[in-house]
């Protein structure tokens, strides 16, 4: 009896230690493939958190990020999602409706202070986390500022509408520049409205109506969509910008050389500038149009797929990554803004002196982001390609009022899309 | 009837030389500029785009670039994995596409018109229009392999392979192929007994090489430029083909010089197989007039 006793005991000290040693592996996608740097930040991340808790083994396939979108809806129709999703911020609404993510049980504490762009939610809820934001700002230089005669702009007393377009025509009007301002003609796709649609904002407009998320009618063709139209293409027609047949290595290259006096770009390619010699180059922020300044927000975050049977284990990984020392191991390594102020601290780049600083405070001020939707995938196609007409000469009303019958038709053909 | 003149034969001929060689060069120039490109540093790839420079040996030459790229990805699996993929698809198309082309040409069967032209329809239908339903069906499919029965087929070769096999194209080519034959080698192989199977592999394939080597290299060239369907089906880098491998290099700034470096490598292999098929490649289009 006694040595049945042992065997039992014996067995069961077996059992509990082998439950305790046991991981529960959690599979990973991420759109990271081809970038070095930045598989090898999110490399160290994982390794750290298996080592650091028995719970879970977080197990990461990276993907090309151009094409990590359409993976992961072919992983969902096929049953074949991780369980940690990474996501782009304006996308998640789309995923979370079409059911490919569930919520993500982490707290409100863990999130405290972090940009509010930074965090994706839906219908009410936390479905992703991100770890960093990027922002977007008018590059110069100071020296063109000073020969142009131009007051440097700042967060409280940003340039007004009229102010931008007299700095442009000083510059146009000054003959050193092929042109005075380069919004960005040569990056196509998301570029568009993450770059454009906050000019249209601060016009008083907006590409869907967020009050309903039901109509694009009044917020995209309304006065203030056709003002903002007519600015736009105004652009082209008075030749202060290249338009979509720009070549991409002069978006490239073309402000370090000297082609533009204004360049609309984002803070990744801020310490490119200034390694290119740009060395007195100035990140002012957006113009005001008249309803405020505004910049795009939202980008890559993580969240749980709806597959996923351990989403506690997910917000533990998402919880463990918001460290300030990988927020900031990201922020030097990619270029991009962390997510809190404290991590911001700990960077080269956005630590107070910084050569990026401003991009944090313009994170801060004048980020908006996207219009939260699941319907925004398709209505962001549908402005790019408006965007883009209208640069190339379309008559401005037509071309906004064809837009709002798309994106409502599609907004009506997928039933409100659940607001 | 007067003689040709000697001095205008040789005009003609210097004429007919340099436009051939004119066409030469217009063709070889991307492979040229690639090749050129994928020596060169970003900076002065860019700059030379705007002259003839572009396709010269010039300036700052280097390896560099197929260092980064290697670095950047794993170059020589993806090459592997397409190579595999490829050469397996292939050989299987061209074993299964010419025993149906031999069975609609020679073999007299009840529906076998209805069936080709069933068949040859299926050419109109975009592959992009049943990718999805196509998906769901390989994602349930089972397979018996080393760990016994198992459900699905995703992230696999054989997913990759095995859908690709049967086409409408190459049974086609085949069928065309085989109607020119002459009819009086099937009948004297079946006079001497020769059993259909016999006559297919004794008779006919020995005189199909010119189809053999143009349905090789049209199925090679859709097979080694697969995109789409890898990229639904493939999420283990392990399995990823050159085509999805192509976007590494496609970041927010992206590096040119080796997106040429990355081409450079990955066109080695279509080259030497047309290269090697290129003979019976020319002879199958001048006899059968069909066009890659």
């Amino acid at each position: 009896m006694k040595r049945l006793t042992n065997a039992g005991i014996l067995a069961g000290t077996t059992l509990i230690a082998t439950g305790a040693m046991a991981q529960t592996e959690l599979s990973m996608w991420y759109h990271g493939a081809g970038n070095e740097v930045e598989s090898n930040i999110l490399n160290g991340i994982i390794e750290d958190f298996n080592a650091a808790q028995s719970d879970w083994t977080v197990s990461v396939e990276s993907f090309p990020q151009n094409s990590y979108n359409d993976s992961v809806v072919a992983g969902a129709l096929s049953d074949n999602l991780p369980c940690i999703l990474d996501v782009d911020g304006p996308v998640m609404p789309n995923w979370a409706w079409s059911g490919y993510m569930q919520p993500l049980p982490i707290s409100e504490e863990a999130i405290a202070g972090h940009l509010d762009s930074t965090v994706g939610r839906w219908d009410g809820e936390i479905y992703a986390v991100g770890l960093w934001d990027a922002a977007v700002a008018l590059y110069t230089r100071q020296s063109t500022l000073d020969d142009l005669g131009l007051r440097t702009p700042t967060l409280d007393n940003p340039w007004t509408g009229e102010e931008f377009m007299a700095a442009l025509e000083a510059a146009k009007a000054s003959g050193d520049y092929e042109y005075a301002f380069d919004p960005g003609m040569a990056w196509t796709g998301e570029w568009y409205p993450y770059a454009f649609s906050p000019f249209l904002q601060s016009f008083g407009g907006d590409i869907v109506d967020r009050s309903t998320y039901q109509t694009a009618e009044g917020a995209l063709n309304g006065d203030a969509g056709i003002a903002f139209g007519e600015w736009w293409q105004s652009l082209f027609t008075v030749g202060y910008a290249p338009g979509t047949s720009q070549d991409p290595a002069d978006r490239d290259n073309g402000f370090i050389e000297g082609k533009y006096a204004f360049q609309w770009n984002g803070n990744w390619a801020g310490v490119a500038t200034i390694e290119g010699g740009v060395d007195d180059v100035v990140f002012l922020p957006a113009p005001d149009f008249g309803n405020g300044p505004n910049i795009g927000a939202g980008s890559w975050q993580f969240g749980a797929s709806a597959t996923c049977p351990h989403p506690e284990g997910v917000a533990d990984f998402v919880e463990f990554a918001l460290q300030d020392k990988y927020l900031a191991a990201f922020s030097d390594g990619i270029g991009l803004i962390p997510a809190s102020e404290e991590a911001a601290t700990m960077t080269e780049n956005y630590a107070p002196g910084g050569a990026l600083e401003p991009f944090f405070g313009l994170s801060e001020a004048q980020a908006l982001v996207r219009p939260v939707s699941p319907g925004y995938v398709v209505a962001a196609k549908v402005f790019e390609k408006a965007l883009a007409d209208i640069a190339n000469g379309a008559d401005v009303a037509d071309t906004l009022d064809a837009a709002v019958d798309e994106i409502d038709a599609d907004i009506e053909a997928n039933s409100g899309y659940g607001h | 009837m007067a003689a040709t003149n000697p001095d205008n034969r040789g005009l003609r001929l210097v004429v007919r030389y340099a436009v051939l060689t004119l066409i030469a060069v217009i063709f070889i120039f991307p492979l040229l500029f690639m090749g050129m490109s994928s020596l060169k540093p970003d900076q002065q790839l860019l700059s030379d785009t705007s002259s003839l420079r572009a396709f010269l040996p010039v300036g700052d030459l280097s390896l560099d670039n197929y260092r980064e790229a290697f670095a950047r990805a794993p170059v020589g699996l993806f090459v592997f994995n397409s190579v595999l993929v490829t050469g397996a698809t292939v050989l299987l198309s061209l074993a299964i596409c010419s025993l149906a082309a031999f069975s609609f040409t020679f073999l007299e069967w009840k529906g076998r018109g209805v069936i080709l032209s069933v068949i040859l329809a299926t050419l109109i239908i975009p592959f992009e229009t049943i990718a999805i339903p196509l998906l769901l069906l390989v994602s349930k499919l089972p397979w018996i392999g080393l760990d016994g029965l198992e459900w699905g087929w995703l992230n696999s070769y054989r997913v990759q392979i095995i859908p690709w096999i049967a086409d409408g194209l190459t049974i086609f080519l085949f069928v065309q192929y085989f109607k020119d034959l002459p009819r009086e080698l099937i009948e004297a192989a079946r006079v001497e007994g020769a059993s259909w199977f016999q006559i297919y592999a004794r008779v006919v394939m020995p005189l199909s090489g010119p189809v053999l080597a143009t349905a090789a290299i049209l199925k090679f060239l859709v097979m080694y430029n697969q995109y789409l369907w890898p990229l639904i089906v493939v999420q283990q880098e392990s399995y990823r083909p050159v085509m999805v491998g192509l976007q590494y290099f496609f970041q927010l700034n992206i590096a040119w010089g080796e997106v040429m470096a990355y081409l450079t490598l990955i066109t080695v292999p279509v080259l030497a197989f047309y290269l090697v098929l290129q003979r019976a490649f020319i002879a199958s289009i001048a006899s059968t007039g069909v066009k890659g």
